[in-house]
């Protein structure tokens, strides 16, 4: 087995404080900017989200490595010919109206994040007509509603409707506690998540073009990779 | 710290129904007293809450009452415990909170009158503050509302006041994501007790102006945050386990403003207050599987006044509508303790012996609730001069009780955990011994943008 190389180690391990010393060695010894990124710091990332899939690591330590990502980021970027480059797929999250429970919402945002999405969080307790405002103004490829209350469940569907009669093709994914697959057909989304571990592989399955009602898609494996955090 | 002492130093008397002091409701029933009594809460099915619905929603709450006190007077109940907890909309308009209020006392009346059956309502107003963001802790319309709902309910004649706060959640959920014990401590035992402080100072005078009791409040948006997320494997379960004794730290300031318990049922540090306070304590276990999975479910139950179901929707199920059914079995949960004391001391510590030990060893956050723990961990709260340094104190307790058990095979901890004694362990090393640096250093990393600390009396 190969043994990984001490700035992808660094960055699994979250060690900030080493990744500008193993970057200029890098530098120093030739290699491009941009094979940095691809061949050191992403295969970390990678392995990162793989260990939180296994279970082996918990969301603090991947926030660690996002932040050891971020660090490396900020010295390689000057130094990339394309800096800017946008994630491919963006989304707007919130929690309905009338509920203001986000920790799961925030977790999702956060999960989404790492696969390299971008995420428009429009916070807690959003009306209908905000969340459609949004998806106007964003363009996203997803929408992603949380509730946590059975009351509130009511918005989620007043949400779906004023999408989907206002005509946006946005792809729409439900969760929290009281949220069903079944609710989430019958009031018209496209997905649903029964717990922010599961939403980037669905968030991956719908942008993929997958059915995902039906069941979740077991072919789907895309991993959070928190550089983008 | 208010208090110095503790009331039950032996864990062997941290026990089911039995209190150093009791709680007598105007019903006659004695929390505490040696009798442990069924506390049921409920909530609507998916309708939303708002002034078209109200007759619904009004017939649901009486469909609930009538059919679960029906059911306890059935089972001979020796008492029960009714739980009100509000939904948001009913805490922003207080008529539509008092008007449930209303139907509640008006079921209890009725079944009192028919059966004999007593009772008593806990009312717990959904506290909406953090509805505003950054939250508006000490005034604004959600904080009048709230008063308002307490005030009201009291006078129409809810017993027990309690609440599950917020002051300090709007950083501790960050905190418990980044497994930052420093900032979980700023969030409970800095701005959580501030904000407990002024909040409990205002109810204790409802209280005492409506001849009703002050009950508990509990860190459930804390230490059961915490909870939910190790079930998810989002956070280790060590770590949520040291938050719930820190939590601990926060929710005591309730009964330092004045509260007599019995303490809310999802305060799941309620074992570590009562041996500080004596005071009588909900406490929710395997009956509350209908609401979240609890990793203590027996073990909870070792130190219960009342036995909860924390919540259930009023949908129908084969035996009947679920707050009925739930009353149910909460009405044999109890009536099994009850007939264990009825045998005698030996008995009771047996029943209690065998709830512990069938859940102690199987997880963190189990184990350091657990009578043995709770009594250290509350000797390490009284002993300290501040709620900022109890709070410090009872997190190295938690970590050196865990870190003990694992290491004499007493405890199963995940090898991917154990990495986290030490990380804790640093985090506690370097914490400052002043308060005031404590809360110099975390106001200049909290993020300004999600809270205010001048609405928890801290200078920005």
């Amino acid at each position: 087995m190969n043994e990984l190389h001490p700035l992808t180690q660094a960055i699994i391990a979250g060690r900030s404080k080493e990744i500008a010393g193993l970057i200029n060695q890098c530098l120093a010894a030739g290699e491009k900017a941009e094979s940095i990124v691809e061949n050191r710091l992403v295969p970390g990332m990678m392995t990162v989200g793989e260990k939180f899939k296994r279970n082996e690591i918990f969301v603090p330590d991947m926030l660690i490595a996002g932040r050891a990502m971020k660090e490396a980021l900020k010295i390689l970027e000057p130094l990339l010919v394309n800096p800017d480059s946008k994630p491919e797929h963006s989304a707007v999250i919130g929690t309905v109206e009338g509920d203001l429970h986000d920790i799961g919402k925030n977790l999702v945002a956060m999960m989404w994040r790492g696969a390299n999405i971008e995420v428009i969080d429009l916070g807690v307790n959003v009306r209908p007509a905000r969340f459609l405002e949004a998806v106007l103004q964003h363009k996203p490829n997803l929408l992603g509603l949380s509730a946590l209350l059975t009351t509130t469940m009511p918005a989620m569907r007043n949400t779906v409707k004023a999408i989907r009669d206002a005509g946006v093709a946005v792809k729409v994914v439900i969760g929290g506690a009281p949220v069903t697959q079944e609710f989430a057909r019958e009031i018209g989304a496209d997905g649903y998540s029964p717990d922010a571990g599961s939403a980037v592989d669905t968030a991956m399955a719908l942008l993929n073009g997958k059915a995902c009602l039906a069941g979740q898609d077991k072919d789907v494996h895309a991993l959070p990779i928190p550089g983008h955090l | 710290m208010h208090y110095q002492s503790l009331a039950i130093s032996d864990p062997a008397e941290l026990t089911f129904g039995l209190a150093p002091k009791p709680v007598t409701t105007r019903s006659g029933m004695v929390i505490g007293g040696g009798t442990v009594y069924p506390e049921l809460n409920f909530t609507l099915p998916p309708i939303a809450v708002d002034a078209g619905t109200m007759p619904e929603v009004r017939r649901n709450y009486e469909q609930i009452i009538e059919g679960a006190l029906r059911r306890a007077a059935e089972l001979e109940a020796p008492g029960v415990v009714i739980e009100f907890e509000t939904l948001p909309p009913m805490t922003e308009h207080p008529a539509w909170g008092l008007e449930i209020v209303k139907v509640l006392l008006e079921g209890l009346q009725r079944e009192k009158d028919r059966s004999g059956l007593k009772g008593v309502l806990r009312m717990t107003p959904n506290d909406n503050r953090e509805f505003e963001r950054p939250p508006l802790m000490r005034h604004g319309r959600y904080w009048d509302a709230m008063l308002e709902l307490f005030e009201g309910g009291a006078a129409a004649g809810a017993e027990l006041l309690s609440i599950e706060s917020v002051g300090g959640k709007e950083l501790h959920d960050e905190a418990l994501v980044n497994g930052d014990l420093a900032a979980s401590l700023f969030s409970l035992c800095i701005l959580g007790e501030r904000d407990m402080r002024f909040l409990w100072t205002h109810l204790r005078k409802i209280a005492d102006k409506q001849g009703v009791k002050c009950a508990g409040d509990t860190a459930c948006g804390f230490g059961n945050t915490a909870m939910v997320l190790a079930e998810q494997k989002m956070i280790p379960r060590v770590f949520a386990a040291v938050v719930r004794a820190v939590s601990a730290v926060r929710s005591l300031v309730a009964y330092e403003c004045g509260a007599v318990g019995p303490g809310k049922d999802c305060g799941y540090e309620n074992p570590i207050l009562k041996a500080i306070t004596g005071f009588p304590m909900a406490m929710e276990g395997k009956t509350s599987a209908c609401a979240h999975l609890s990793p203590m479910g027996n073990l909870a139950a070792a130190c219960c006044d009342t036995w909860s179901n924390e919540s259930v929707q009023n949908i129908k199920l084969l035996g009947g509508m679920a707050p009925t059914c739930y009353m149910e079995q909460l009405v044999y949960d109890c009536r099994l303790m009850n007939t264990a004391r009825s045998h005698g001391k030996e008995s009771a510590r047996q029943l209690q012996r065998w709830l512990v030990e069938s859940d102690v060893a199987t997880d963190p956050q189990a184990f350091i609730i657990s009578p043995e723990s709770a009594v250290e961990l509350a000797r390490v709260i009284v002993g300290s001069d501040s709620h900022y340094h109890a709070g410090a104190a009872v997190a190295r307790k938690a970590v050196e009780l865990l870190r003990g058990a694992h290491a004499k095979r007493g405890l199963r901890i995940a090898p991917n955990e154990l990495v986290w004694f030490d990380s804790m362990q640093n985090t506690l090393d370097e914490l400052p011994e002043s308060e005031s640096e404590f809360i110099a250093r975390q106001l200049a990393l909290a993020d300004r943008s999600r809270f205010l600390p001048e609405e928890y009396g801290l200078e920005g």
